[in-house]
């Protein structure tokens, strides 16, 4: 078994592979935070007069809360004050098209296999690219828009389509709702706006790569997505930060919107720095994703890949307000050296026969510790709802941890609620059968960890469910005929 | 050639002697059958062969096909043809059973330099031996041997067998467990599976799995030795008369071993 439990480590011990630095010219303003910061982001992006509000009642609420203590994580207080909340590369000049923007940027995505020209289009994937905090490109626009679908960053969406974004925004998530979503809403700087109209079918996944960049630059992504009647999209979102040494602090809201019979899926794959093998480093993830099936028979479908972040704390939940609305939540986290991860989702009931299911994978190697948190609450409206729940854990090595925190809120009798959990080890004997048939360690270790994210992993879009066994290290299934 | 000999082999369980001196020659296209009670050290031995690590060799060799086996480690022993049946099958949930087998089958391709097998030869390859061992293809799409019964575990070890072709089969305890129909079954795969070039090594607590596998030689273990080693006649005998004669012998001196 040693030699399974030094391929187990080399395994929990790889190298963040994208730890470089871009060296672009950027605009900042000066650390800290108070209401002249806030005014001064909102001066800059050009903003009108009822979002700068917006943002100053966030401040001002946000400063009458505490950091939430409850989650299942330990790291270093947060200095707000030593955080500089703006961020963007120096516009040299507008930019029509990708042949402007810094070669040293484009040389950047290029390092993360993000391509914005011909390889997406093959690929028939639209990109809308947030460097630190501004957008930078975006493609597929046009085609887009000849469908009526707006796809832009958030910031040309407060430009171009204010009464969208007034509607909604802070809809789904107020400003009040927490303590990260109440700093984001006072001090974020850009993210990704989609607005896909009546009985449109998005004909490409959409997609978004976030990454962190300047030096002690907080990350405060806001992104709103609506679907209206009868719509359907699905939004990719990948994410990659270059090392860095001090621990930086990323709060996004994620608010998503949809109407009667609307269908939105939701997929990331995130892997952010984790921080060294001493836990040096690392991001902290402190997200607030959530989507409200407003209307009847809509469905929101979240799938997400955790594999980086220093500290995670996100629960992708569902608000099930219409008639026969979907929640779905499907979850691989995994947690290696120092990680820490707090995650789960809410699935909240409202609506008659609304139908929630939540499938979590907690992944825990080296001294990783992984908690799932989750909360199913059906109100006293919510005639015949039904939600199944499975929680799983895998352990690697005998350092790490699981530990699990389902919520169940039930207050309509007719309500079905279902709850299986399971917690497994990768056993010795299953590495050693893996070896009597010829099979490598480090195979038989990605087999059996692949083979445990399979239910999550088939939800996702093949492109990304191939980014995401990479990403864990695994070979593809792909033998049954 | 001779496709193992193991000389004078001496193992240990941390501070606890289980292998007391085993001394065995086994040829290509032979059956061969280790029987004993519990605790003789039968499973043991085929653990060793196979090169579980929770058992240290402490005096003696093993060598297959000439070559020091006790150096290589457990896949490259299952890359140079050794298989093991085990006695208790291990579950890996979510991972398939084809795609087990395929990566399984590839990682041996790739150790002898040969191509690996796309999927429409692999396929090809496992229906054949489906047939061969009157097996239905529902298996290969369930997860390896998760959620299967003792005697669908045994034959999932059969047909992996087959498709992986090893010199040398070794059966630890592959009659545990099994009913009358199972065993046949199992029996009769092993039978089909005999060849000129592959050799099988049968460790069994009782006789009744040999009426479906002849041997052609039939060794007593007793306390970490081979104390006996004759034909299909001696297993008849211990089936009708129990150990305990052999023990008899072996406090009076008597062993051949």
């Amino acid at each position: 078994m040693s030699d399974a439990i030094s391929t187990i480590e080399e395994f929990a011990g790889r190298e963040y592979q994208y730890g470089f630095t871009s060296e672009i010219e950027a605009v900042t303003i000066p650390r800290g935070l108070n209401e002249e910061i806030i005014r001064t982001i909102s001066a800059i992006k050009q903003e009108p007069e009822w979002l700068l509000e917006w943002r100053l009642k966030a401040f001002q609420h946000w400063q009458t809360m505490s950091e939430p203590q409850w989650p299942n994580v330990h790291y270093e207080k947060v200095d707000y004050q030593d955080i500089i909340y703006y961020s963007a590369p120096k516009p040299k000049k507008q930019l029509s098209s990708l042949d402007e923007v810094d070669p040293e940027l484009l040389a950047t995505f290029e390092k993360l296999g993000i391509s914005l020209d011909e390889q997406k289009r093959l690929t028939n994937v639209a990109v809308d690219a947030v460097f630190d905090s501004v957008s930078v490109a975006t493609t597929f626009k046009d085609k887009l828009a000849e469908m009526g679908i707006i796809f832009c960053s958030f910031s040309e969406a407060v430009r171009e389509h204010p009464e969208l974004v007034r509607e909604y925004l802070g809809t789904v998530v107020p400003y009040s709702d927490n303590y990260f979503a109440a700093l984001n809403s006072a001090v974020f700087s850009d993210g990704s706006f989609c607005y896909v109209p009546k009985g449109v079918r998005c004909p490409m996944e959409l997609s978004t790569y976030f990454r962190i960049n300047a030096k002690d630059t907080g990350q405060f992504e806001r992104t709103l997505l609506i679907a209206d009647e009868g719509a359907y999209v699905s939004y990719l979102e990948g994410c990659t930060a270059p090392m860095r040494d001090e621990n930086q602090l990323h709060a996004a809201v994620v608010e998503l919107v949809a109407l009667r019979e609307a269908t939105i899926k939701y997929s990331t794959v995130q892997n952010w720095y984790p921080g060294d093998k001493e836990g040096r480093g690392g991001i902290y993830n402190f997200v607030t994703k959530r989507g409200k099936c407003d209307g009847d028979n809509s469905k929101i479908t979240w799938t997400q890949v955790e594999t980086g972040s220093a500290i995670t704390w996100k629960y992708p939940s569902c608000i099930l307000k219409g008639d026969n609305s979907v929640g779905e939540f499907y979850s691989v986290a995994l947690t290696n050296h120092k990680q820490q991860a707090d995650t789960g989702t809410k699935m909240i009931h409202i609506g008659k026969n609304t139908r929630s299911t939540i499938v979590a994978k907690g992944i825990s190697a080296g001294n990783g510790q992984n908690t799932y948190r989750g909360l199913v609450r059906v109100n006293p409206g919510a005639e015949g709802a039904r939600n199944y729940s499975q929680c799983d854990s895998l352990l690697i090595g005998d350092r790490c941890g699981a530990h699990t925190f389902p919520y169940i809120d039930v207050q309509n009798p007719t309500a079905q609620v279902e709850h299986e959990a399971s917690t497994s080890k990768i056993g010795e004997d299953q590495i050693f059968y893996c070896n009597q048939r010829g099979i490598s360690t480090e195979d038989a270790v990605n087999m059996i960890v692949n083979g445990f994210c399979k239910e999550v992993f088939r939800e996702l879009p093949m492109e990304f469910a191939v980014e995401a066994q990479k990403l864990l290290g695994v070979s593809l299934e792909g033998s049954v005929g | 050639m001779t496709l193992l000999e193991i000389k004078n082999l001496h193992a240990a369980a941390g501070e606890k002697t289980i292998l007391r001196g085993i001394n065995l020659v086994i040829n290509p296209g032979e059956v061969h059958a280790i029987m004993g009670l519990n605790g003789s050290g039968k499973s043991t031995l085929a653990n060793v062969l196979s090169g579980k690590d929770e058992y240290e060799v402490t005096q003696g060799e093993v060598l297959y096909e000439g070559e020091d086996l006790l150096e290589k480690s457990p896949e490259e022993r299952a890359r140079a043809g050794i298989f093991m049946a085990f006695q208790y099958p291990v579950e890996l949930p979510g991972v398939n059973n084809t795609y087990f087998l395929k990566a399984a089958v590839n990682a041996i391709r790739r150790e002898r330099g040969e191509q690996e097998l796309d999927a429409y030869d692999f396929m090809k390859l496992v229906r054949e031996k489906l047939k061969v061992l009157d097996i239905d293809e529902s298996l290969l799409k369930r997860d390896v041997n998760t959620g299967f019964s003792g005697g669908e575990k045994k034959r999932n070890e059969i047909f992996q067998m087959a498709v992986l072709n090893p010199r040398l089969a070794i059966l630890d305890e592959t009659d545990s467990g099994l009913d009358i129909d199972a065993l046949k079954a199992v029996g009769s795969g092993v039978t089909k599976l005999r060849s000129p070039e592959r050799a099988v090594l049968v460790i069994t607590h009782y006789q009744r799995l040999l009426n479906h596998i002849e041997p052609d030689f039939v060794h007593i273990q007793m306390d970490g030795r081979i104390v006996r080693s004759g034909d299909r006649s001696l297993a008849l005998r211990v089936e009708e008369e129990g150990y305990s004669w052999l023990e008899e012998e072996v406090r009076n001196g008597l062993v051949n071993a």
